[in-house]
């Protein structure tokens, strides 16, 4: 087999994930003069979600992590968010946007899944279905259909498209995807394309869908991204600063595309590592460099956002938290209840929303995780509702089936 | 040949196989069935060249050496750096204000990598090197076929342990594809490969002797993971406390350090000291045993374990037949399963027989690794360029022994189909190296024995280069589904 490229490390990694959905902005948005963005970003492998922002003011939460327990007056102190809580030290950016009403977090959060499995955890995630198996589109994905639906977006206009070479649920379904890859590879000409496409019109007319979409892509005429990684070792795991430049160039580039006038709107991509079961090192280590590349590329959307990111919330899910106490080998095994992380200079935000469940054994779920007392999806189909303008009928139809008993949360934009 | 037996003989290639290579159409079209369970039967053998790779306690070790080697050549160099720092300022009579130099200097860091090179990635590319050749070499490669499926099945990620990654396969999954899945099970599980990658090296339990002196404990994953993934499968009824108490039956199996011993350093060890005393229950089953055989005596009952029979028949149907198997054949495979004890020649045997197996329209995507196979094996290439062929693996999104997490590369076409864009650079690529060489015309006749659509052959005719052909040839329906 030939490449005539040596490969990045980032198009390698990138395989992970990193999906936009291109869409029109709804044309009730547009009445308003809105142009709303929506990136979504997900953390596969289940966030430690105490790690991430500490219940500094819960008196058990040192008796539960002891000398790993995050603390206002540590060796690397976390930031203070409010009284109550404090957000790790590896995410000064996420803490000034915090302070600036562009950040709100929200813990003890976890999506209608109760059990442990990682697979099953992200098929729920991504599915918006109450149960994981048997899904076929992501919610992401009907969303966007809601919106066509209604004749709010320019069906011509509207596509998801994907960066990776494995689609992600939540963007997958009827709403076509395009998929993308950072590459130096030469591509093959349109010619190439144009032949290949009649070629699967009249003997694969699924093909022909995927193929179709990557040439629309290709005539958005985006200017090619600096491949600034091409020689690096692609089968290394980037630690700490590499990873960090992993994650601020997948983001970026995301946010490069929604940033632009007849970009997509709204994007989903995925980053993996967050399975923390050894030495997760919440304070410095593990989970301190992946928040840390977290952080950057929270920064790096608002960079390239520009003007257009005090229009734009970055949501940031994971498929549950992990367990309250730290395992027998210094990390955490997979729990239940964790933070959603939310940024965008769209947001109402500087606040921590949290129906605190308490940290003693008795108040764990079983014994052993944080509680969940807030339904991810009430977040989620606050955003989709009031940023996006989703039907709010459509919330607990299509988008999140079952979940009428899930109220949107109201006022997370504004 | 009839045009119906050609193509019986060319699905076999490309569901079974590794794709048709020139004269392997002809070779098989009189039997199909019988040439597939031929190759059950005497199996190809894996290249000799296999036995002048390392081990993979070997390959560990060496790796270790290396990095602590080069740890000692940073450390030296940066003690001289600041020594002579120094001299520098007593000479020019300035006290030193910074305690002694500790955090390792970034050049002699430097210096160390480049003189003490990573061996971890020439013996990857290796071991890839010899897989991919036996796949290419191979007549049929039905064997070959399931050594990639058990491997994903089994799979550990040379992220996280990349000297041992190809060793692994070869020592824990090939010898056992068409033996017994209770010996391939153990193998895997107690592979110093999938104790490190699933986290089970330090897990000991709460009351084992070093528990007890380092007040450490119990790490669940590679218990949870053999549920869910290897044996029985998610939301087979097993509960949290199955998975805990299966964790401390798995304490103690770790791997002997590297450091430690240079002759048995990197492999596997049952450490008594880790391992939680007394009896478990699993699945309502209370496990006595001793010290290792403990986990031994689970593993056996999993293995045997009619859930793990339909979790494995389901993957299996799935990978080779269809997204959505027939649930018939599924049925059978899984009593096959049963009834032999778990003996997967048999179960493979099922699948290739049954009327299932040949009756369903070739709809399935290849995954990128399949295809790439198919359209080299197609081109008459049998050697590869191991750095080139694990590069374009790593761009189609299937990068060889690094799946993206521990379930595995997926197997469904949705997942990959959004890749054709990306696929269809890789072919232009291809085309474009092999345009010189290769004949589309030829393959057509010769190599796919003229099984294509008029579509295509019209394609193939107006194509504006040979080089544009061959890209649009490797792109059809003919490449990607089985």
């Amino acid at each position: 087999m030939s490449v005539g490229h040596s490969i990045s490390r980032r198009a390698a990694l990138i395989g992970s994930g990193a999906l936009f959905a291109w869409t029109q902005l709804p044309r009730l948005a547009r009445a308003e003069g809105r142009d709303p963005r929506m990136l979504v970003i997900v953390l596969r492998g289940a966030l430690d979600g105490l790690g991430a922002v500490a219940p500094v003011g819960d008196p058990d939460w040192i008796g539960l992590r002891g000398e790993r327990a995050l603390v206002l007056d540590g060796k690397t102190p976390a930031l203070p968010l409010d009284s109550f809580f404090a957000l790790n030290p590896a995410m000064p950016n996420l803490h000034r946007l915090y302070r600036a009403q562009q950040a709100t977090l929200v813990h003890a959060t976890a999506t209608p899944y109760r059990e442990r499995s990682h697979f099953d955890g992200q098929d729920v995630l991504e599915s918006g279905l109450v149960k994981p198996g048997g899904a076929d589109s992501g919610w992401l994905n009907r969303a966007l259909l809601a919106l066509e639906t209604e004749g709010r977006v320019n069906p011509v206009g509207s596509r998801a498209f994907g960066v990776g070479a494995v689609t992600p649920l939540i963007v997958r379904g009827k709403a076509p995807v395009m998929s993308w890859v950072p590459q130096k590879l030469l591509p093959a000409s349109d010619d190439t394309a144009a032949r290949l496409l009649d070629l699967y019109q009249h003997t694969d007319p699924k093909l022909a869908v995927a193929l179709e979409g990557r040439m629309k892509l290709a005539s958005l005429g985006t200017s090619a991204v600096e491949d600034t990684m091409a020689d690096a070792n692609p089968l290394v795991v980037p630690p700490g600063t590499r990873l960090r430049a992993y994650f601020a160039e997948a983001a970026g580039t995301a946010a490069r595309y929604l940033a632009k006038a007849e970009g997509p709107r709204v994007g989903a991509l995925g980053f993996v590592g967050w399975d923390t079961h050894i030495n997760e090192g919440a304070a410095a280590g593990q989970l301190y460099n992946l928040l840390s590349a977290l952080d950057g590329a929270i920064a790096a959307v608002e960079t390239n956002m520009g003007e257009a990111w005090r229009e734009t919330v970055v949501t940031v899910i994971t498929e549950f938290g992990r367990t309250a106490r730290i395992n027998g080998t210094l990390g955490t095994d997979h729990g239940t209840g964790t933070v959603a992380l939310l940024a965008g200079g769209a947001l109402k935000g500087g606040r921590v929303i949290a129906d605190w469940p308490g940290l003693k054994t008795e108040q764990l779920y079983e014994g052993r995780d944080l509680k969940p007392t807030t339904d991810l999806r009430a977040v989620l189909k606050g955003l989709l509702r009031d940023h996006l303008r989703v039907e709010e009928r459509e919330l607990a139809g299509s988008i999140f089936p079952d979940s009428a008993g899930v109220a949107p949360i109201a006022g997370l934009v504004g | 040949m009839s045009s119906s037996a050609k193509a019986d003989a060319a699905l076999a290639l490309h569901r079974f196989g590794m794709g048709p290579r020139p004269g392997s159409i002809e070779k098989i079209v009189s039997d199909p069935r019988g040439a597939l369970l031929a190759e059950l039967d005497n199996p190809p053998p894996y290249p000799a060249a296999a036995a002048t790779l390392p081990s993979s306690a070997k390959a560990f070790r060496t790796v270790a050496d290396a990095n602590a080697r080069r740890q000692a050549k940073a450390t030296l160099a940066t003690r001289a750096e600041a020594e002579a720092k120094k001299q520098q300022m007593a000479a020019a009579g300035t006290a030193m204000t910074e305690g002694p130099a500790t955090a390792m200097s970034e050049t002699a860091s430097k210096a160390a990598a480049e003189a003490v090179p990573d061996p971890g990635r020439p013996i990857y590319l290796e071991e890839a090197k010899l897989r991919t050749e036996a796949a290419l070499a191979a007549d049929i490669g039905f064997t070959e076929r399931l050594v990639w499926f058990w491997s994903n099945h089994f799979c550990i990620s040379a992220d996280k342990i990349r000297s041992m990654s190809g060793a692994y396969e070869r020592e824990a999954i090939r010898p056992h594809v068409l033996g017994s899945f209770a010996d391939l099970l153990l193998a895997a599980e107690n592979h110093p490969a999938m104790l490190f990658y699933l986290d089970n090296l330090g897990s000991m339990g709460a009351n084992s002797i070093a528990g007890i002196n380092r007040s450490r404990g119990l790490n669940e994953n590679l218990a949870r993971e053999t549920l869910e993934l290897h044996t029985l499968g998610v939301r087979a009824g097993y509960t949290q406390d199955d998975v805990i108490a299966f964790a401390n039956v798995l304490t103690g199996w770790t791997l002997v350090p590297p450091g430690d011993n240079p002759e048995h350093g990197g492999e596997f060890s049952f450490n008594p000291r880790l391992h939680e005393p007394g009896a478990q229950k699993i699945l309502g089953k209370s496990y006595e045993q001793e010290g290792v055989e403990q986990g031994r005596a689970v593993l056996r009952d999993l293995a045997a374990h009619p859930a793990t029979a339909t979790h494995l028949a389901t993957r299996l149907a799935t990978h080779f037949i269809a997204d959505t198997p027939p649930p018939a054949l599924v049925e059978r495979m899984a009593k096959t399963f049963l009834d032999s004890s778990g003996d997967l020649k048999e179960v493979a045997k099922t699948m290739v027989s049954a009327p299932e197996s040949w009756s369903e329209p070739p709809g399935k995507l290849k995954r990128p690794g399949e295809w790439v196979v198919s359209i080299v094996r197609a081109a008459g290439i049998t050697q590869v360029d191991a750095k080139r062929y694990t590069g374009g693996q790593a761009l189609l999104g299937e990068p060889l022994w690094r799946p993206p997490s521990p379930k595995g590369f997926p197997d469904d076409e949705g997942s990959w189909i959004d890749g054709m864009g990306r696929r269809l650079d890789i072919a232009n690529n291809f085309a474009e190296r092999i345009a010189g060489r290769a004949d589309p015309e030829d393959i057509v006749e010769n190599v796919l024995c003229g099984c294509v659509s008029a579509e295509l052959r019209q394609a193939i005719g107006r194509a504006e280069s040979r080089q544009q052909a061959l890209a649009l040839l490797f792109m059809s329906t003919e490449f990607q589904r089985r």
